[in-house]
């Protein structure tokens, strides 16, 4: 069984921030990065996939500079067996449709059983870059997965709707499906794992023809801050009493 | 500017979301169709024939409930009669499965989560966030004809009244449907209902860990609080689902919201942000949570949840 597991390196923003000079993007200087954590639930679930069936292979894809592999090696320091970084310099911000075209040609090329991706990103939440991959590659997808369970040629999937309604999904195979967090329990990488990953080579391709992209930031800016909370004080038995207080009124 | 809307309907209802894409759209100066997408769509006309909308186009096609291959097949033929300039779905599960994938289809402009549109001279402006809400980004789409906007739930007021629509079918060929619906699964029965709590003592990620919990429930209980919980802590196996707020759990409207440790993502936002008193208390003084909290404190929650403790 193969199965390809889409990985991004998503960024986090501290408590300042500055634009790059045409305020398209933030500063990458007040940025800090990590692996997408929803990826970190489909990396896990395809290796439990592939340790059910007793063989088979995992392979990690991402869309980035080099800085972005340490998010795919964090996958692979998890048990995946093989990355492959697709360079992405041109590649806008905020347009998940331009990444799933960079990212076809190279998860097609790998004729996978199953290809998996995280809901969303942390940093963009777009929750698109999976189906729009799916149609690119021809294949059936279903978007935000709580449970999988693979038959025969198929599988049955249970959506996670709003409110928690759970719609059981039977899905023809291969497929892409997208997966939420709380679907399984990602395991730690060993410290020897995470250094042996940080050795493993890394296939780099370019992307193919991107076409014109989906969307373009014109700009960013800090949101306007509303009125606020106001603050109850600095000190714990302060604030605590202010709450008792608060509690108390609100409460009448 | 032309809009195209969505319905999106489940067990026979049409859902909030499409009345709130309702009201986007006609802010955006129509004319408004709405498209609806069922094996029998006749009964959810009336639902969706809303002030603002000037025709509502069914298209009888794929099974009772949500299909993705069948509304992207659908909602693709949609585009090629009526040549909207605006598609607007709602930023929901169901849509998830299908819009993206017809942006990538059609080379149409695309962009989700979006919570704010405007019209500038017959060029669309979409403002969404980045980077956990702490940014926002104003969107445009040069040289887009068609523009597919996923746009986020809970932020417009949904349309109400009835309308005065015309309404005309189209026919659609059948789709193989390669994802197909065979039930629905109610969460199970829970034990205690958050919904109906006048309190609700809340905590999230910042709580750290399991062995943790215990010192909020104990809180909870000296308080007369209920305790709720985010996302994290149900993903991670500590609590169930049912003391879930949030977009995936339960929406809640208690008097007081007191939450220790939740940073405010959008998703738990949408769940809890129309609660009578929201007070925070987070480490992180940008925490979005501060943003819909009436009264917040920058402190440790151990240090806070045990001087609370002592005065009850």
């Amino acid at each position: 069984m193969k199965i390809v597991v889409c990985v991004k390196q998503v960024a986090t923003l501290g408590d300042e921030v500055e634009f790059t000079d045409d305020e398209r993007d933030v500063d990458p200087d007040f940025l800090e990065f990590a692996i997408n954590e929803w990826d970190t639930y489909a990396t896990e679930e395809a290796l439990r996939m592939k340790e059910a069936a007793g063989d088979g292979e995992v392979v990690v894809v991402t869309v980035g500079d080099e800085d972005a592999e340490d998010a795919m090696r964090r996958a692979l320091a998890m048990g995946a067996d093989r990355g492959i970084r697709i360079s992405g310099d041109d590649i806008p911000p905020g347009d998940p449709i331009t990444t799933a075209r960079a990212l076809a040609p190279v998860v097609g090329g790998e004729s996978p059983d199953l290809v998996l991706c995280g809901v969303q990103s942390s940093d963009a939440v777009q929750g698109s870059t999976g189906a729009a991959l799916a149609e690119l590659l021809s294949l059936p997808r279903v978007a935000v997965a709580k449970n999988v369970e693979l038959q025969n040629g198929k599988a049955l999937v249970h959506r996670e709707l709003e409110g928690g309604l759970i719609d059981v999904t039977e899905v023809d195979l291969p497929a892409v499906l997208t997966i939420q967090t709380g679907i399984n329990e990602p395991r730690y990488a060993t410290l020897r794992a995470i250094k042996q990953a940080e050795q493993q080579d890394i296939d780099v391709v370019e992307p193919g023809d991107l076409g014109a992209p989906a969307a373009r930031v014109r700009r960013m800016f800090v949101p306007p801050k509303g009125e606020g909370a106001e603050l109850l004080g600095s000190d714990a038995s302060e604030i605590a009493g202010r709450i008792k207080t608060l509690v108390e009124e609100k409460l009448r | 500017m032309s809009v195209l809307v969505i319905a999106e309907h489940i067990n026979g209802g049409v859902r909030d979301v499409t009345r709130e894409l309702v009201t986007a759209a006609a802010e955006l100066g129509g004319p408004v169709t709405v498209g609806v997408i069922a094996a029998d769509p006749t009964p959810l006309v009336d639902q969706v024939n809303l002030p603002g909308v000037d025709e509502i186009v069914t298209v009888a096609a794929g099974a009772s409930e949500f299909e993705n291959d069948t509304y992207l097949a659908v909602v693709e033929a949609l585009i090629q009669e009526r040549r909207p300039r605006t598609v607007l779905t709602g930023f929901t599960v169901n849509s998830m499965g299908f819009a993206p994938a017809l942006a990538a289809k059609l080379g149409t402009g695309f962009a989700a989560d979006v919570f704010s549109v405007r019209d500038e001279g017959g060029s669309l402006v979409a403002e969404r966030a980045f980077y956990g809400g702490k940014v926002y980004a104003e969107i445009d789409f040069p040289q887009k004809e068609t523009v597919l906007l996923m746009l986020r739930p809970a932020t417009w007021q949904p349309a109400e009244g009835a309308g005065s629509a015309s309404v005309s079918e189209l026919s659609v060929p059948a789709v193989e449907s390669r994802a197909r619906h065979n039930e629905f699964v109610e969460a199970p029965a829970a034990d205690v209902d958050i919904t109906t709590a006048d309190f609700l003592l809340s905590i999230g990620r910042g709580i750290g860990e399991k062995d943790n919990i215990p010192v909020f429930e104990e809180l909870a209980e000296k308080m007369g609080a209920t305790l709720s919980v985010s996302r994290p802590i149900v993903d991670a196996g500590w609590m169930p689902s049912a003391r879930q707020v949030g977009q995936s759990g339960k929406t809640v409207k208690p008097k007081i919201y007191l939450a220790f440790g939740i940073s405010g993502a959008v998703q738990h936002l949408a769940g809890m942000k129309t609660a009578g008193t929201i007070i925070a208390v987070n480490t992180d003084p940008e925490a979005a949570i501060f943003n819909v909290a009436h009264y917040g404190a920058v402190a440790d929650l151990f240090d806070v949840a045990e001087a609370l403790a002592a005065l009850y």
